[in-house]
């Protein structure tokens, strides 16, 4: 059970949380300028690093808001934080 | 070497000992017609079917330790092809056809049990999808059967059918569905491919992959560059690290997914039971352990370990279809890394980079297509394009759309 | 025979408190404090198992949970019969029913020990060079045969009748194991008033201790310093002491789990008590204090009953009072073993020898043994044994020769093993130490090893490390703490045996006892070219048997390294995984069997509608009415009639299970704008639209209903299961993509139940009720909401239909819905309606040609394909999946699109799920039948389709691929009933 550090509300146990997947993919600002390639980039394509990973999760059944962490894929360590999407 | 009865009596009477390597241990060579990375199933399968089906015996498969200690040695051992998209629906049946030619085709009993799958069936909604999909497959020339609940009592009585969330309505039966050794089948693979021609190298791990002008060069090792205008990467859970060794990067998220053995007890499941509404599935092995696993832990993972709340989810199911097994208990548990695709079904293609080709996104379903999937890659390798085969399961179909979703989940690959 | 082999005095059994046991049926006394496998001994019991593959004669091996051979059933009545128990860790209980396994007839005589005869033939991996031939005979004939010798012990065949209850805690130091290492670090962590959790497998604490006879600490026995730690421990406020309570494994950021063995132990357990309990611990700092494991020696013939571990042998002396046989011969490879020599000639065994293995045996314990007169010989080998099912004698070779000692007790000191599980389960990588064996080397942050388990062996020792180590592991979680030390005296040191590979000899030398593999089969294994531990292991599956290899792993790794001339760390270790001994199934899952497994929700009207006999079917988790058959109807005469009310009069449906969400704030009409396909910015307050949602790949996701209550306020319904979904994704697009917008989101599902009236004098029906709305045509036309009082009730009022007849939903509190359902029942009643289920909205929805998400859709399918393409607002810009429906694949020729079928034969009707072919022998699909019912209004089965390009194909005829046959059909509209809608906005 990971021990997942929620910005709003400290460590939680994980059953607390949902998953959201690599941070920092943007929704583009204008899809339609966007070629296939570039618009299947956004949406499938992850850099899914063996390591520090930044990730989303979503305080589900606490303050229920998204956020941003750093976790190690290989050692599960959580490295930081960060509030917003 | 040839394995028989014949063989181990004569041997009984000497003590044993006259036994030789099933596989040679290979110094690698400077340059090869083709290299295979990865020393799983799906690799071994792939160097022995580029000799048998393509004469191509100049080949070599890499693994970076011991050959099927990734997801080979570590799944829940079932085959079956019940299998519903048309993308999908040959690919596996012609799976199920080699399995069943197997043990005769590479001289060594990988244990393929016929003992039927049993997709179990837990309301209306789900009593329909089970009709499309054996629909699917009859058409198909697949057997599938559709049981009603007493149809599936008297295969499994012991379950509990009157479940208040998940009574058991039905079922999809697929008799010559069943389970494999896995580790024979990675053994047996090898030991053919070798008896070919075919050099396994272990503990070779690749670190670089080189490219010239859009074209593969061969690989960087730890024994050494190696020469190859053909390479394959057939590497679940690392392909997205070995594919931005040549700077691609992948619809493929890496995620943990834990299995289970119980102890050794008497017979008691003889067939496979998969219980979808709760995310379980088991078998019981030949020893008598009840082989079993669950869903993925959710998130990226390297870890090959995963959490308790998803061996509570797991065991929790388990106590839902087999009330009888509050004190039977588990023995033993692992990880493996599943290269999740977006869409939930598998990636067997060429890459951009010329030369390079790329096998993976198998999620957790990869052990049942393993004599395909190498079949499939080694054509894919030897003639440079797909067979009808594989074609749909190509790269650019998460740029066109032609997405193979058989869960209908969407790209979120933690719901695959 | 009553304890004919019990000791005159001493131990810690309490001989006031005899107990009556049973095993195999014969009727046997013991003591409390007994474990069954000491109990046994005391009667002169060995034989007590089989092994798996060669049903060889087995007995008992260890004294803990490292024992592979001594596996029993024990029997507490139905559905509570356990299989595969150590014997050695069975507390005796009164009236105890203990079983042996996998023998038959019996456990003297089991005809299965057939197969050691045929052992030349069954080399270790003999199953993989045959049953090849003739290819047939592997399914029919080996496979079968092997299977049915699957197997150990028997599982239960009832339900497990018994509860298991799980509890989470947080301490700041765990110690798992209270051996004389984890006592000193549990009180130098508790003095400190640190949160302190310690744990021990066994049912007492003490470890080592227990069986110390002569040591003292401080100036006082053992025996003594170990009851004042725990009087100091018990006494301590903030530390939590569990014995009989395994620490099975070790997951991310120190959460370890233990699992506490709550009851087995007593004769009558209140049945109160949860059988077992799993503590989920969440530790600052864990000590792991899991000791040694003591191996066995590889030699022929080493697997007989009365052949013991030496350290087992002194356990059992000193601690359960037992003398294990009469004549006894020590195997000797380092000076522990002398201690259970020293022992047994204390507690009258005769010491026949020991037979030291090293070439000299110089230390001050083989010397006091020498001193009490046993004979001591070094430079010895164990050449063989005798004996069916007891061990009658043992041959030692010397180097002038053999000899042959009559003995029924031969204990082995093969040295000891740290025990690493935990360590190498926390990711330490450990290191070969050429004297002890694998150790820990990585550090592990906040997981300290202690003792025996880090190759720290001597009393004096082990207690120093622990409390230095429990000091130091209180003062990172912020305590301030100092370790106490104490003299040792009596504690004579023992020089530690290094694991040595056995040379190879002639006969079979067991390495793992319940697989029976042999040194042989390992040295097999190697010369096959399985050279990695990890190969050796799955080839011949030694160290997988339920005791994971304790006792075995390190003298295969032994064989294997010598076998493969490499150094012992370049085999490699076979990874350890949780969990460490075996854990119930029960435990893990807890109180979630059962309705608890997954809870079943219901509605408001779940209680009325089960009184009227409704049939329920699952929607998602809800239980959701299917129909409400009257006397003499079965289901379908019963949605006939339902089906038929709707259209001729009014019927009334409770769409409770509806997700609801709840939209507010100044952009909330931006944000439905940005999230559905349809313009919803300028729907006006007081209107509704249904809407449709895809996923950002450009597929269907869900469809609902958007009211627009004022201009920040909307209520927007969701799909039955898709209520969660929806919001999830909502929130994730409200959050992340677009923070600016002020819009807020709640879930408002269980908040209001939905009451929907359908059908022609539906407007009839409410009338009376609804309160301050004009509810005619012109005011309220089809597709509007209102705020409003129904029966007196805060009310919102739709007027939407899923049935093409006039429609109203009435949304009430939760609270007052059966209330409120009760009344519209009446005037419903009262107008010659009915109450209908699921299936007839069914029926009638299908009629109408209206699509369910997830029934005419499965994840690949386009809002285009439903044909429903008028939704998407023309002059929308963006909005989620916009962007996708313009890839190639979703804008191809030949996609399958929604059609009706109409089937030639009248009668028939297709199942869903049916394939769709374009000729009747075609074998490839065109489609599939995504809906089918029989329908009187229409006089023919309604049947939806998705065909590739079938909205080309109208008037076509195709062919359903039925069980029977092919059956042909005309590609028609799906809208049958109303295409106009004037019944709709009548």
């Amino acid at each position: 059970m990971l021990l997942i550090p929620c910005p709003f509300c400290g460590p939680r146990p994980e059953i607390e949380f949902v998953y959201g997947g690599e941070a920092h993919i943007a929704r583009p600002a204008d899809p339609s300028a966007l070629d296939d390639a570039a618009w299947a980039a956004f949406l499938h394509t992850r850099s899914n690093p063996r390591g520090r990973h930044a990730e989303r999760w979503r305080h589900l059944h606490g303050c229920a808001r998204f956020f941003n962490v750093v976790r190690d894929t290989v050692t599960d360590r959580f490295a930081e934080h960060e509030a917003g999407g | 070497m040839t394995y028989s009865f014949l063989r181990l009596a004569a041997e009984a009477l000497r003590g044993q000992t006259g036994w030789t390597p099933a596989w040679r241990d290979p110094e690698p060579k400077a340059e090869y017609d083709a290299l295979v990375v990865g020393g799983g199933g799906h690799g071994l399968a792939t160097a022995y079917y580029l000799a048998r089906e393509h004469g191509i015996t100049n080949v070599a498969v890499l693994e970076k330790g011991w050959i099927g200690s990734g997801n080979a040695g570590r799944n829940t051992t079932i085959i079956r092809s019940n299998y519903l998209l048309p993308g999908n629906e040959a690919f596996y049946e012609h799976s199920m056809k080699l399995w069943e030619g197997l043990e005769q085709d590479l001289n060594y009993n990988a244990m393929v049990s016929q003992r039927g799958v049993l997709n179990l069936v837990n309301s209306d909604a789900a009593r329909d999808a089970a009709a499309r999909r054996g629909n699917a497959m009859r058409l198909h020339g697949v057997d599938a059967e559709l049981l009603d609940a007493d149809g599936v009592r008297a295969m499994v009585p012991y379950l509990d059918f009157d479940n208040a969330r998940f009574p058991i309505k039905g079922g999809l039966l697929q008799r010559r569905g069943g389970t494999a050794r896995h580790d024979a089948v990675v053994w047996g693979f090898a030991r053919a491919a070798d008896r070919r021609g075919v050099d396994i190298v272990q503990n070779c791990e690749v670190t670089g992959i080189r490219v010239s002008n859009g074209r593969v060069m061969g690989v960087e090792t730890t024994r050494g560059f190696i020469g190859a205008g053909k390479v394959g990467l057939a590497v679940a859970g690392n392909s997205s690290r070995l594919a931005g060794m040549a700077g691609m990067r992948l619809p493929i998220e890496s995620h943990v997914l834990q299995a289970f053995v119980s102890e050794a007890i008497k017979p008691l499941i003889d067939c496979v039971i998969t219980f979808g509404a709760g995310h379980f599935y088991i078998s019981q092995s030949d020893k008598g352990g009840l082989v079993f696993g669950g869903d993925i832990d959710g998130y990226n993972s390297y870890a090959q370990r995963g959490g308790l709340p998803l061996v509570e989810d797991v065991m929790e199911a388990f106590m839902a279809l087999l009330p009888l097994a509050g004190r039977l208990r588990v023995l033993r548990s692992w990880g493996g890394i599943m290269d999740m695709s977006m869409d939930g079904s598998p990636i067997i293609d060429r890459s951009p980079i010329e030369g390079l080709y790329l096998n993976t996104g198998w999620c957790y379903g990869g052990f049942k297509a393993t004599p395909a999937s190498g079949w499939c890659f080694a054509w894919t390798m030897a003639k440079d394009e797909a067979h009808p085969l594989n074609a749909a399961m190509r790269l650019d179909r998460f740029a066109s759309g032609a997405l193979i979703d058989e869960k209908g989940a969407g790209p979120y690959p933690n719901k695959h | 025979m009553s304890q004919r082999f019990r000791t005159a005095a001493g131990g810690r059994i309490d001989r006031a408190r005899p107990l009556g046991f049973s095993f195999d049926g014969r009727g046997m006394e013991g003591f409390a404090g007994d474990t069954l496998a000491s109990a046994l001994l005391a009667n002169g019991v060995h034989l007590v198992g089989r092994s798996f593959k060669y049903h060889r004669p087995r007995g008992i091996l260890a004294a803990g949970s490292e024992e592979p051979n001594a596996l029993v059933e024990i029997d507490r009545g139905a559905g509570r019969r356990t299989p595969n128990l150590r014997a050695t860790q069975v507390e005796l209980h009164d009236g105890l029913v203990a079983r042996s396994q996998n023998r038959w007839p019996s456990l003297a005589f089991d005809a299965g020990a057939v197969s050691d005869r045929l052992a030349p033939l069954l080399p270790t991996g003999f199953y993989y060079k045959t049953f090849l031939w003739p290819p047939r005979a592997w399914a029919r004939l080996y496979e079968p045969l092997i299977r049915r010798a699957a197997g150990l012990g028997r599982a239960p065949d009832t339900a497990d009748p018994d509860r298991y209850v799980q509890c989470y805690a947080h301490c700041d130091v765990l110690v798992i194991g209270a051996g004389p290492a984890g006592l000193a670090a549990a009180r130098a962590a508790a003095g400190s008033g640190a949160r302190v959790i310690v744990c021990d497998e066994g049912a007492e604490f003490g470890g080592s201790l227990l069986a110390e006879e002569r040591a003292r600490i401080g100036g006082v026995p053992a025996a003594e310093w170990l009851r004042d730690t725990l009087a100091r421990l018990e006494a301590a406020p903030e530390t939590v002491l569990l014995a009989r309570t395994t620490a099975f494994g070790y997951y991310a950021q120190n959460m370890v789990g233990l699992i506490e063995r709550v009851t087995d132990h007593l004769a009558a357990p209140d049945p109160a008590l949860p059988r077992e309990r799993l503590w989920q611990v969440r530790a600052r700092e864990v000590i792991v204090a899991a000791g040694s494991i003591e191996r066995p020696l590889v030699f022929p013939g080493n697997d007989r009953p009365g052949i013991m571990l030496a350290g087992a042998v002194q356990s059992y002396v000193v601690r359960y009072g037992v003398r294990p046989g009469r004549r006894a011969v020590v195997a000797a490879e380092g000076d522990s073993a002398y201690r259970a020599a020293l022992a047994l000639h204390a507690a009258g065994v005769e010491v026949a020898m020991v037979a030291d293995l090293r070439d000299a045996a110089e230390g001050a314990l083989p010397q006091m043994a020498r001193d009490a007169g046993i004979p001591v010989r070094s430079g010895a080998t164990i050449v063989g044994t005798a004996g069916r099912l007891r061990v009658r004698s043992v041959t030692i070779g010397f180097s002038g020769g053999r000899e042959r000692v009559a003995a029924d007790l031969l204990c082995m000191g093969g040295g000891w093993t740290p025990s690493l599980h935990l360590y190498s389960q926390a990711r330490g990588r450990p290191r070969h130490d050429p004297t002890i064996g694998f150790v820990p080397r990585t550090p592990v942050p906040g997981l300290t090893c202690v003792g025996a388990c880090r190759g720290v062996f001597g009393l004096a020792e082990m207690l120093a490390d622990g409390a230095q180590a429990g000091a130091a592991a209180a003062m990172r979680a912020g305590f301030a703490a100092s370790g106490e030390s104490w003299a040792v005296e009596d504690a004579p040191s023992c020089e530690c045996a290094p694991p040595r590979a056995p040379g190879p000899g002639s006969g079979r030398a067991f390495v793992d006892f319940q697989n029976d593999v042999t040194a042989k089969d390992l040295r097999l294994a190697t010369r096959e070219g399985f050279r990695s531990i990890e190969h050796v292991k799955r080839y011949t599956t030694t160290g997988m048997a339920t005791d994971q290899g304790k006792t075995s792993n390190v003298n295969a790794l032994g064989i294997v390294a010598q076998a493969v001339a490499a150094p012992v760390e370049a085999v490699g270790l076979t990874t350890f995984r949780p969990p460490y001994t075996p854990v119930s199934f029960g435990a893990l899952a807890g109180v979630a069997r059962g309705a608890l497994f997954d809870p079943v929700r219901t509605t408001a009207i779940h209680g009325w509608a089960a009184a009227q006999g409704a049939l329920f079917e699952d929607v998602g988790a809800w239980k959701r009415a299917r129909c409400f058959p009257r006397a003499g109807e079965d289901m379908h005469v019963a949605v006939a009639r339902e089906c038929r009310t709707v259209r001729e009069t009014v019927g009334l449906f409770d769409a409770s299970t509806l997700g609801k969400i709840e939209v507010v704030g100044r952009d909330a009409a931006v944000f439905l704008e940005r999230m559905y396909v349809n313009a919803l910015a300028n729907l006006a307050p007081g209107r509704c639209r249904y809407a449709v949602l895809l996923g950002e790949s450009g597929f269907v996701r869900d469809d609902g209903i958007v009211g627009r209550l004022s201009a920040d306020r909307f209520h927007v319904t969701t799909g039955t299961g898709n209520a969660a979904l929806v919001l999830g994704l909502m929130e994730d697009y409200s959050q992340t993509e677009w923070p600016e917008l002020q819009v807020w989101l709640t879930s408002v599902t269980e908040q209001w139940a939905v009451i929907a009236v359908q059908g022609p004098r539906a407007r009839e029906a409410i009338a009376p009720l609804v309160e301050d709305v004009d509810l005619s045509r012109q005011a309220l036309p089809h597709m509007s909401v209102r705020s409003c009082q129904v029966c007196g009730v805060a009310a919102r009022l739709f007027a939407v239909s899923f049935t093409g007849e006039i429609g109203f939903e009435i949304n009430v509190g939760a609270d007052h819905g059966l209330a409120v359902w009760e009344q519209v029942w009446e005037r419903v009643q009262g107008l010659g309606g009915a109450v209908y289920g699921t299936e007839a909205m069914h029926v009638l929805r299908a009629e109408k040609g209206y699509v369910i998400v997830g029934q005419e859709t499965d994840g690949t399918v386009t809002i285009d394909d439903l044909g429903l393409g008028w939704a998407i607002g023309r002059k929308k810009q963006d909005f989620v999946g916009k962007r996708s429906l313009s890839r190639p694949d979703l804008a191809a020729a030949g996609r399958r699109q929604l059609v009706g079928l109409a089937l030639d034969d009248a009668s028939r009707l297709p199942e869903e799920g049916m394939q769709v072919t374009a000729a009747a022998q075609d074998r490839t699909a065109i489609g599939h039948v995504t809906s089918a019912y029989g329908s009187g209004t229409v006089g023919r089965a309604v049947v939806m389709a998705l065909v590739a390009d079938g909205r080309a194909r109208m008037g076509e005829i195709v062919f359903v691929q039925m069980t029977a046959g092919a059956m042909a059909a005309r590609v028609c509209d799906p809208v049958l009933v109303d295409p106009e809608g004037a019944r709709l906005h009548g």
